[in-house]
Formats: structure tokens, sequence, C-alpha cells
């Protein structure tokens, strides 16, 4: 069970916006997030994986607080760990497919196995700058795989993956977030996307 | 002729540029992270070589490490140490008037890089060292070679600062610029020649490699 109560003020066009978001996400679950653009989607994310503080808050997973501003507890996102996929990838440019993976984890079958399910087996020694953007996507969705996230934070995972990839792919997550028995929040723009994978919905307008 | 300027200046900007790469990348990187009215007056006090002449610096460096009061003094007594006139004081001059050329370009470079490349390697559990060793640095080798070669070229030019705080001495503070000044004012237009055609040409061919070097990043090196 993730609780997230959380007040956070964004600055917009002439004026402020207080985001405010009180939810719960059943552990294991699979929530769609959904809303305008500049709504604070992405500030949602950023919040509960410690990289953003909010003004006030209070953040458990599985019984563990994370944020709780009225008593100061605030962990890092490195003690949060959270997968999360960036909307612009965040790939490192020095890096290649494989050192991607093996910069976040340690286990060589996992790595492999996920290779595989990307379909990137083939291009371990290739850069970021010579993946195409659905590549690319996919490797910053193993990447936040890789460390076998408890929570994980998609923010638009699927924006540049043609149908056909995004189903096959989309399919083999599902099993996976099973097997991780990872609770997954996915942001998108697109309210008919992810048919089939979602459990749940959250808007934020 | 007498090669021992050149071997000196050429020990200078080693010692100055090796110093100012490993004292300049944690300050840049800190430079480049988040805006405090502090971190600007540091910023624009590390810039302040770059307007203020030389001779300004030097002169106020000679007063404050002066043997006979303040700090100069009191390091003279307890630790033996004299920054006037010594080789030592021209890494230190050195090293404060190179700073910016150190600084700048790995300042920028770090503030080009997308916030998400960090905070992608925080979520997987990766520390601010582990961070920019593996992240950061990684990604902004060619501004940190600019910035080595800029610095070391710099130091090779310097002049006012190190006459003002090293004098003439053969051998210990007579880099080659102060011994292309010193052979002029004797006269010997051969010397100076040679000093001059010899620091010329190390900086043309430093500065040439950094801009063949950066041909594929399309900008100049002193961006």
């Amino acid at each position: 069970m993730i609780s997230v109560v959380i007040e956070k003020r964004l600055k917009v066009y002439r004026g402020q916006h207080m985001l405010k978001i009180a939810h719960e996400f059943a552990g294991g679950s699979i929530t769609k997030i959904f809303g305008p653009s500049g709504a604070g989607k992405t500030t949602f994310l950023k919040t509960i994986a410690g990289l953003i503080k909010p003004e006030q808050g209070k953040i458990s997973v599985n019984g563990e607080i994370w944020l709780d501003t009225s008593s100061g507890i605030n962990l890092s996102p490195q003690k949060r760990m959270p997968g999360f996929v960036f909307q612009d990838y965040a790939l490192f440019p020095n890096m290649t497919i494989a050192e991607h993976l093996a910069y976040a984890t340690k286990d060589q079958a996992w790595i492999d196995h996920l290779l595989k399910l990307g379909k990137l087996d083939t291009l371990t020694d290739h850069k970021p700058i010579h993946l195409s953007g659905g590549q690319q996507q996919r490797l910053a969705i193993l990447r936040a795989l890789a460390i076998k996230p408890k929570l994980l934070l998609m923010d638009e995972p699927f924006s540049a993956l043609d149908p056909d990839m995004k189903m096959e792919l989309i399919t083999e997550l599902k099993a996976i977030f099973k097997k991780l028995g990872s609770t997954v929040l996915i942001v998108t723009h697109n309210p008919q996307e992810l048919e089939g994978l979602i459990d749940n919905e959250l808007y934020i307008g | 002729m007498d090669l021992s300027p050149i071997w000196l200046t050429l020990k200078l900007a080693t010692i100055t540029t090796s110093l100012l790469f490993f004292a300049g990348l944690p300050l840049a990187r800190w430079l480049s992270s988040g805006r405090s009215f502090f971190k600007t007056v540091i910023e624009a006090l590390i810039t302040m070589p770059l307007v203020l002449p030389p001779s300004v610096l030097g002169f106020y460096l000679l007063l404050a490490f002066s043997p006979q009061h303040g700090l100069g003094k009191w390091l003279h007594e307890a630790f033996d140490i004299q920054f006037v006139f010594s080789f030592k004081g021209l890494v230190l001059a050195s090293f404060i008037y190179s700073m910016p050329f150190m600084i700048g370009p790995i300042k920028s470079a770090l503030q080009q890089l997308p916030t998400s490349l960090t905070e992608a390697s925080y979520t997987l559990g990766k520390t601010r060292w582990q961070t920019f060793k593996c992240v950061l640095v990684p990604n902004i080798k060619p501004s940190l070679i600019t910035a080595a070669v800029l610095t070391f070229a710099h130091t090779l030019g310097e002049f006012g600062v190190v006459l003002m705080i090293g004098g003439n001495i053969p051998n210990v503070t007579r880099v080659a610029s102060i011994a292309v000044y010193d052979a002029v004012e004797q006269m010997d237009y051969t010397s100076a020649n040679n000093y001059s055609l010899i620091l010329f040409a190390i900086t043309f061919v430093m500065v040439i490699g950094v801009f063949i070097f950066n041909k594929y990043q399309a900008k100049s090196p002193l961006e």
C-alpha cells in the first residue's frame, strides 16, 4: 500500500497553482495518471521519488515513511530507489546499453533477461546516440526495471513506440510487474492508452 | 641560448594546471548546482582575474604574503613557507590568476547537462560522488580538455602577476615571458625573439589542437 498526501506549489504562467493530491495506491497495482499539460503529473512522480520536496506532505510506502514534512522526515532518492522512467529518457550519453544496465545492477542473469525483453540484446555495445527513439525509450524502461523496484514511476514511457511494439512490451511488462510485485504509476497524455494494463486511474487537473 | 626560463614556464604551467584541475572540478560542480548570493559572490571573485590588471592581483598577493607582516609573516614563522620571490609564490599566483579559465568551461558544461541525468542516477541508488564520477564527468570530457589546455596556455603567457610576486630570479622565478621582457630591456633581441617564438609555437599548437579535437562539437574552444 502506498499512501500519498502532498501539497506542492507549482509556478505557472502569471502566477502559481497549488498541486494537492491525496491518494492511496494498492500494493502491486498499476495506475494510469492522466490530465492536461502543466497540471503537475511529472511533479507528482518526482515528488514521490524524492527529487522534488513539497511544501507539505506525507508519503508512506508499504508501511515505511518516505516523507513526513510535519516531523522533518524526507528520505533521499537513493534511499527510496524507485524505478523511474523519465520523459526525456535521461540516458547517459557516455554509456552503452550494457553499461547502462551494469551501472544499475550487478545481476547479469537479470540484465540478459531484460535485454531480451526489450529486444536490445543485439545492440548491447551501442550508445544512446546510435539508437532510434523507440530503442532509447525501451532502454530507459529496462534501466528502471534493472533495480527490481517495488515502486515504478513511468513518465510517458510508451510515447515513442509503434503500436505493435507497445502491445508486445506491455504484455511482457505486465508479467514482470507481477513477478516483482511492483506498484506502478504511469503518466500518459492519451486517455485511451494502456488498455488491458491498468487497474486504476488518477486524474490530475 | 639559456632554455631554463622555458623549462621553468612549462613546469609552472604543468603544476598549475594539475592543481586547478583537481580543485576546479568540485568547485565548478558546486557553482553549477543551484543559485545563491554567496555562490554569485564566489563566482565573481573567481572571474576577477579576467578583468583585473594582473599587476593589481600581484600587488595584493605581494602585500598578503610579505614575510614582514600578517599572513606572510605567520606562514614564514610557523611553517617556514615564503611565497614572495619563490617558485611556490608563482604557483599560488598562477593558480588564482588562471582559475577562471579552468572553472568557466567546466561549470558551463555541467550546467548544460540535463538535470534528469543526475536524477536518473540518484534513483538508481547512486551517491553524489558516483554520479559525478560515472555520469557527469565523462559527459563533459571535451570541455575538460578545453579547460585544461586553456589553463596551461594561459599560464605560459602570464607576466604581470608573476613579475610582481616572483621578480626575476634566474632558475627560480624567471619564466619565459619575463625573460623576453628582460632580454628586450638589455637590447638582446635575438634571445627575446627565440623565447617569443617558442612561446608562440607552443601555445599555437595547443590552441589549434583543441580546435581540432572539438571540431565535432562545432563550437569555439573559448565557449
